[in-house]
């Protein structure tokens, strides 16, 4: 497994204006700093970047995607939970970022007598490990209710310090 | 003969029944008595029908509750118990508890079995924890586990008389299905689809589990039993390699085709009859070709498990439209003769009305109007696409790419139907088919194998169709013309088993939770009952003491409990916004209960 996070090409540092946002377990949400495309947070985390029309930023659309391939079997959609697995963006306001990422490649067993919740560990999954910001920063976005249920109508373009990044990350088949 | 079959000693029945043809001889004749429920389907032809008559369509209304048990489980509950004998058996999802209730005694648990699996299997299974029931063949019980392993359980005392390994759920391999009994055989199924399992029938020994074949879905003529010559599509050869050159490379191997549905079997024909699931991954440019024999209902000798026939129909899977789900054996009048027919509701919206002895493909229509994937199936016999489905370029997520968002595809990838097993009464001639009405959005994009892990490539978003609220329909089916003959609305996916009965009474259950009976003839509900948890399972019935019951598995889940627990997202009513439609939630929550009716006593 390659390494994932932190990696990109600083093609741009632009100090954004952040409004300001109730706090979730990694700190005030606000973007304050963009690189390549990705949005981060006064702590150095990966957030998102909703403009006022609803365009989303290329990794919470990217996010929602990733989620709605590997995460929603069990989750639900939009992150809002199923009858067996929780709510995914509750957990992403509630876990900071480094554990939420520890949390995916991980994985995490709940088993007694009451519920048997078995996530599993992803960490060599690379459609998986490959976005895991993304995921983040997606379903940091739902649990901020800073984006709506369903698919994002518009979003930034992707930028070539993220293509590039995933043609590192993913193997070629 | 019947009486000492009927009665508790089925394990000296197994005693005695020292060839094949006795046990098979056996389950004939225990599903010729409408007492009991011995088949996962009522019957080999899988008709859930009963000849039962005590509760009529005059009657129903006066069904009361007449005995629950609750499972100690709270995940999805499909299938349905069995009863042989005084005795009924009792499946849950994960951890898979069997337990074998008197009925003589109140229900009470003669023996429970609960086997110790790793519960990493738990992740590594698509969509709920669900279980679709045991079989019952030679006094044993067959337990298809979450963990892939067919355990044989004595049926009086639950000892474990012999274990199979069937997959490795490491490897994404993992047990859904219920298997069946056939001859000195019982045949069971694989499910990881979802994970690139390469999947397979295979056939144990009943007496010592040994392995006596196995049938690839995808792969060499040698894996996947197909003889070039012999073995026919559409009354042609399939020819030399017909699956391997219909996937790029060795694409195959990875090549899902899972077969986690149920499967039939024709006494005189001597043929098992199942479907093959999805090609993996769901994003179909990656995977060019046929990619054969996904998708096809198989026709298979039980003894050496070679094919007779096949038939794919969705070649090149753009949808996910898993062709698992079960095939009716009835016989109908058609052009005024009778033709052993094989009806399949597929989950591409299309029901097919084949000739199961050759394979021959009478009719192929939609069951449900809001189909639009394609114009319709090719009946033209000289026609080179004579069978194959015209799919419409708009709704091709094959045609529009990858990283393009397909919008507005009826069905969605849970199918027009899933699973949920459709029932045929003799007395009307009519299917009574459960079903989804619901549509979807489908994005494809690059994904990577590795194994164990989900292996998925696209993204969707599930809806009604445009202009309705309602997600699921119950339908009455002419499989002789293709019709719908009486359809009604359900709010949610109708995604229980049904049950025909000799009283004129179908049943089914909602995902709210009700129990609900219909008039066969006109559909007009006459009884519901509303149960503890939402119904994914499949109603069946029995009598016991000369009183008729009907019995139903309540416990939301499945894919179900998957997309609909939180309500659907309404594409049409602005920007991500959630539409009108209701949350499953606010009606149900969890639960494992079987709930058991009848009328009341002196009806």
């Amino acid at each position: 497994m390659r390494m994932i996070g932190g990696m990109l090409a600083i093609v741009a540092v632009t100090i954004l204006q952040g409004a300001p946002v109730s706090a979730d377990a990694s700190g005030d949400p606000a973007a304050v700093k963009e690189e390549g495309g990705k949005y981060f947070d006064k702590n150095g985390n990966p957030t998102y970047k909703i403009q006022t029309d609803g365009t989303v930023d290329w990794f919470t659309y990217s996010g929602f995607r990733r989620y709605h391939s590997d995460c929603h079997v069990c989750h639900g959609p939009d992150g809002e939970g199923s009858t067996y697995a929780p709510a995914l963006k509750d957990s992403a306001k509630t876990l900071t970022y480094d554990d939420f990422i520890g949390v995916i490649a991980s994985g995490r067993q709940v088993v007694n007598t009451a519920r048997e919740s078995v996530m599993p560990a992803f960490g060599t999954n690379p459609n998986v490990m490959c976005y895991v910001d993304d995921l983040f920063v997606y379903l940091r976005a739902r649990g901020n209710d800073a984006l709506p249920r369903g698919r994002p109508a518009k979003r930034e373009d992707k930028a070539e310090a993220a293509k590039k990044h995933e043609k590192d990350c993913l193997p070629t088949q | 003969m019947r009486a000492s079959l009927v009665s508790i000693c089925v394990g000296a029945a197994a005693v005695f029944a020292t060839g094949s043809a006795l046990a098979n001889q056996d389950l004939i004749q225990r599903q010729q008595n409408p007492k009991e429920w011995a088949q996962p389907a009522g019957d080999y032809a899988n008709t859930r029908y009963s000849k039962l008559n005590q509760i009529t369509a005059q009657n129903v209304g006066k069904l009361q509750v007449a005995w629950t048990f609750s499972t100690g489980v709270l995940r999805g509950h499909e299938g349905n118990p069995l009863v042989i004998g005084d005795m009924m058996y009792v499946h849950t999802p994960f951890p898979n508890i069997v337990y074998a209730l008197d009925l003589k005694n109140d229900g009470k648990i003669v023996w429970k079995y609960e086997p110790k699996q790793d519960p990493n299997v738990i992740p590594v299974m698509c969509c709920d924890t669900v279980n679709r029931g045991v079989a019952y063949g030679d006094g044993m019980i067959f337990l298809h586990q979450a963990d892939d392993k067919l355990v044989a359980l004595d049926a009086k005392t639950g000892k474990v008389a012999w274990t199979a390994v069937n997959g490795d759920p490491s490897k994404g391999q993992t047990g859904t299905s219920s298997p069946l009994v056939v001859k000195d055989k019982v045949l069971v199924g694989t499910s990881g689809g979802e994970f690139g399992v390469a999947c397979h029938l295979t056939a144990y020994d009943l007496k010592t589990g040994k392995q006596a074949w196995r049938a690839y879905s995808s792969g060499p003529d040698d894996q996947i039993l197909l003889d070039p010559v012999k073995t026919t599509e559409l009354g042609k050869p399939v020819g030399k390699d017909s699956s391997i050159k219909t996937w790029q490379g060795d694409q195959w191997k990875i090549g899902g085709g899972c077969t986690w549905g149920w499967i039939s079997y024709d006494p005189q024909l001597d043929l098992v009859y199942y479907g093959s699931g999805n090609p993996s991954t769901w994003n179909p440019k990656q995977r060019p070709g046929d990619n054969k024999w996904s998708m096809t209902i198989f026709a298979r000798n039980p003894d050496t498990g070679m094919a007779k026939w096949v038939y794919q129909m969705t070649p090149h899977d753009e949808w996910d439209y898993d062709g698992v789900n079960e095939m009716i054996l009835a016989d109908l009048q058609m052009g005024g003769t009778t033709r052993k027919t094989l009806v399949h509701f597929d989950r591409n919206g299309l029901a097919y009305t084949m000739d199961r002895d050759t394979g021959e493909l009478l009719v192929a229509e939609k069951y449900d109007p809001v189909v639009n994937w394609t114009t319709g199936v090719d009946m033209n016999k000289n026609s080179p696409k004579y069978g194959r489905p015209t799919v419409v370029s708009q709704y091709s997520t094959e045609h529009n790419g990858e990283d393009v968002n397909t919008k507005g595809v009826c069905p969605a990838a849970l199918g027009t139907k899933d699973q949920q097993p459709a029932a045929f009464s003799p007395d009307t001639k009519l299917f009574y088919v459960p079903t989804n009405h619901v549509c979807m959005d489908y994005e494809p994009f690059k994904v990577s194998y590795t194994a164990g892990q989900p292996y998925v490539g696209a993204t969707l978003s599930m809806y009604p169709p445009k202009g309705e609220s309602h997600m699921g329909n119950f339908i009455a089916w002419d499989a002789t013309t293709g019709k719908i003959v009486w359809s009604n609305k359900e709010q949610f996916s109708a995604w229980s088993g049904a049950l025909a009965t000799a009283g004129g009474v179908v049943f089914y259950g909602t995902l709210e939770g009700y129990l609900k009976a219909v008039d066969a003839k006109t559909g007009k509900e006459l009884y519901k009952f509303k149960t503890p948890s939402g119904i994914i399972g499949n109603v069946n019935t029995y009598e016991h003491n000369g009183r008729q019951y009907i019995a139903i598995l309540s416990g939301v889940g499945g894919w179900a409990g998957i997309g609909l627990a939180a309500g659907l997202t309404d594409p049409n009513a602005g920007l991500g916004a959630v539409g009108g439609y209701a949350a499953l939630s606010n009606y149900t929550a969890l639960g494992g209960q079987l709930t058991v009716f009848a009328l009341p006593a002196g009806n």
